[in-house]
């Protein structure tokens, strides 16, 4: 049975004339690993400097294990940061900036080094105590900061965008670590990114935010697979967007025609009721279309389509196609097999596609 | 030839600029009364000298305790100022920072005749303690200049990392702002210092009956026999200006390069 450690009932923030935050509402379950997902200045760092205690809210409730936490500061909260800086602390030793939190717990030298020298073997820099905080790279740097964070056994740990300091490779090698750490620990990680493909692969649960508001809250499967407004379908991976025209609603039933697809039958539940921008259209990912080969049957339905860009991946091949009898360009993924030709430009082909994979934004 | 011009004219400013300084230690070593080539040999007569003026060590106390007491006022202003100035916004901070900076570039002798007018208006008397107040205010701003460089460079995400870790404000102003920020105390302190001991015009307006070490020396000038006396108490604060300000440039350089900031301000 999981519980709520966090309760944000309709957070507003104001810097001065500045609507930050508009109305924020989330459960965040203990043990989860939630993310925080927007463009920049969506309000994804303020939001979680609120829970923090490092701002106020305007108007509205946060709960932190069902204690609201109105008028309590940051160094009351069960809540840890690992700031997007690092925030090392310079004139520290590696040792003292870890252990820095157990300052005030009265704990014996003996036992301070030995929470310490834990908290450094979980983040994978036993033997690093001694050296100066100035002197680690930028991947130890984080990792000293999630040993300081971890060390107070908070009931939430708060990231703040903790890997886009580092390049690709560390980038998705401390992925995998966080996550390993996060289900060991068991501590509440609530992740704020930009990189849509850093949250896919990281998180339980994802609000994506734009302009101060949650658009849409869900795992990673349900939010890519059915994104809710074309909004956040195109802000997480690629998504094609054809027009279409809803010609009759039968209960479960949605009779649509599609630019360049034609007429096809969808339910209900492939069309959210987000808030749409009044153009009705379809959308579905690049994989949900094939290239039929010789030989090659669609299971659903067919449709011709010539090759305009190839671009060539190594493990994938992305096909720019334009729709026969369309001016409508649509971009779909096909994993390369051995023995089989990546199709030239100009190529004529054709194309499997499957109303159930489809999105009807209107 | 443009070159050429250029280096004639950065050499003769120079000479210029630090000739009459270097020949102070020059005269304040020659064994005679007056101030003339040929020089006449060498001697420490007019520094064991100096041991023997009881006025003058006076004037040394007195310079020292203003000196010190200067550099502690000026500097604690200058850190909440420069504390204000990097972490708050509040309306006309500009114009605030402005005046507060403006005894930078005051002229020194109106500072001193509007405290002096202002001071015998209110009915007090003059001493050690209006002296400190004119140099508190000339100070203030330089010790502003160099913390602000210190306080700008400290990423405020450390401090709120200390509160984070469950330190109040105050620990954590101990605990990690000012250790961050001590170079540039003590940069601070020593430039103050500096200033204050070598001030003459708001201590010749401003002292009282107890003259500070450059109020006495220029009441010396008017005895030619003691001239070289004033050499060599001269070459002593030359030599001990130098080695103050290269200490505190020293410090403020370790305080940037400790904070990881790029060096921008500095006076040196
Ligand atoms: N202290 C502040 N005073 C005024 N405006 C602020 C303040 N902090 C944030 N803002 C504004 O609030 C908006 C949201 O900022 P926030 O830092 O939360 O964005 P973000 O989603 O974290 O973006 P990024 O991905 O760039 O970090 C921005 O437009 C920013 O300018
Ligand atoms: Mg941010």
């Amino acid at each position: 049975m999981t519980k709520p450690i966090i309760q944000l009932q309709d957070v507003q923030k104001y810097f001065g004339d500045y609507h930050a935050l508009r109305g924020i509402n989330a459960e965040i379950d203990e043990g989860e690993f939630f993310s925080l997902l927007g463009p920049s200045g969506c309000g994804k760092t303020t939001l979680l400097r609120v829970i923090a205690g490092f701002e106020d809210v305007s108007t509205g409730r946060v709960l932190i294990d069902g204690k609201p936490m109105e008028g309590v500061a940051p160094n009351r909260r069960p809540t840890n940061m690992v700031f997007q800086s690092y925030a090392i602390f310079p004139h520290l030793s590696v040792a003292r900036n870890v252990g820095f939190g157990l300052r005030r717990a009265g704990l014996t030298k003996d036992e301070l080094g030995r929470r310490v020298g834990e908290a450094l073997e979980m983040v994978g820099l036993s033997g690093y105590g001694a050296r100066a905080a100035h002197a680690l790279s930028g991947g130890q740097r984080q990792r000293v900061a999630l040993a300081r964070a971890l060390i107070l056994k908070p009931k939430v740990l708060l990231l703040d965008e903790p890997l886009s300091a580092l390049d690709k490779k560390l980038r998705e090698q401390m992925q995998v670590e966080l996550i390993k750490l996060q289900r060991q620990v068991g501590i509440t990680f609530i992740l704020v990114t930009h990189d849509q493909e850093e949250a896919l692969v990281m998180s339980d649960r994802i609000a994506v935010m734009f302009d101060g508001q949650i658009a849409q809250m869900d795992d990673p499967e349900v939010l890519y697979r059915r994104p809710k407004t074309r909004r956040v379908a195109d802000f997480i991976g690629v998504m094609n967007f054809l027009p279409a025209e809803v010609l009759f609603e039968a209960g479960e039933k949605i009779e649509i025609e599609i630019a360049g697809l034609g007429r096809a039958e969808i339910s209900s539940d492939q069309a959210p009721r987000g808030g749409g921008d009044g153009a009705t259209s379809v959308g579905f990912r690049p994989e949900t279309l094939t290239i039929l080969y010789d030989g090659q049957q669609a299971t659903d339905r067919e449709a011709r389509a010539k090759v305009e860009e190839v671009v060539y991946y190594g493990d994938m091949t992305y096909y720019d196609v334009r729709l026969e009898g369309t001016d409508k360009t649509v971009r779909l993924s096909m994993r390369n097999v051995f023995g089989r030709e990546v199709l030239p430009i100009g190529a004529e082909a054709r194309i499997a596609w499957s109303p159930g994979a489809l999105v009807l934004f209107r | 030839m443009r070159g050429g011009w250029l280096k004639i004219y950065a050499l003769a400013y120079l000479v210029f600029l630090y000739a009459p300084i270097a020949l102070l230690p020059v005269f304040a070593f020659n064994d005679g009364t007056i101030i003339a080539f040929p020089l006449r040999g060498f001697t420490f007569q007019w520094f064991a000298e100096l041991g023997r003026i009881e006025a003058l060590h006076g004037a040394v106390l007195n310079s020292l305790m203003i000196a010190v007491t200067t550099a502690i006022l000026a500097t604690v202003l200058g850190i909440c100022a420069a504390r204000s100035a990097a972490r708050y916004d509040y309306p006309g901070k500009r114009g605030v920072m402005g005046f507060i900076m403006l005894p930078l570039v005051l002229p020194e002798i109106i500072v001193a005749v509007s405290l002096l007018v202002v001071l015998l208006q209110l009915g007090l008397s003059l001493g050690a303690w209006t002296v400190i107040l004119g140099h508190v205010l000339i100070c203030t701003p330089f010790s502003i200049a160099i913390l602000n460089s210190a306080f700008q460079n400290l990423d405020r995400s450390l401090e709120e990392a200390a509160v984070d870790l469950g330190e109040t404000p105050w620990s954590t102003f101990r605990l990690i702002t000012l250790p961050l920020v001590m170079p540039g105390i003590i940069s601070s302190l020593l430039i103050s210092f500096t200033i204050s001991l070598d001030e003459f015009i708001i201590a010749f307006f401003l002292t009282g009956t107890e003259p500070t070490l450059p109020v006495y020396l220029w009441g010396q000038l008017r005895f030619p026999q003691q001239i070289p006396v004033v050499m060599a108490l001269g070459t002593i604060l030359v030599a001990l200006s130098i080695i103050l300000l290269t200490t505190a440039e020293y410090f403020r350089r370790r305080g940037v390069a400790r904070a990881g900031g790029k060096d921008t301000g500095g006076f040196l």
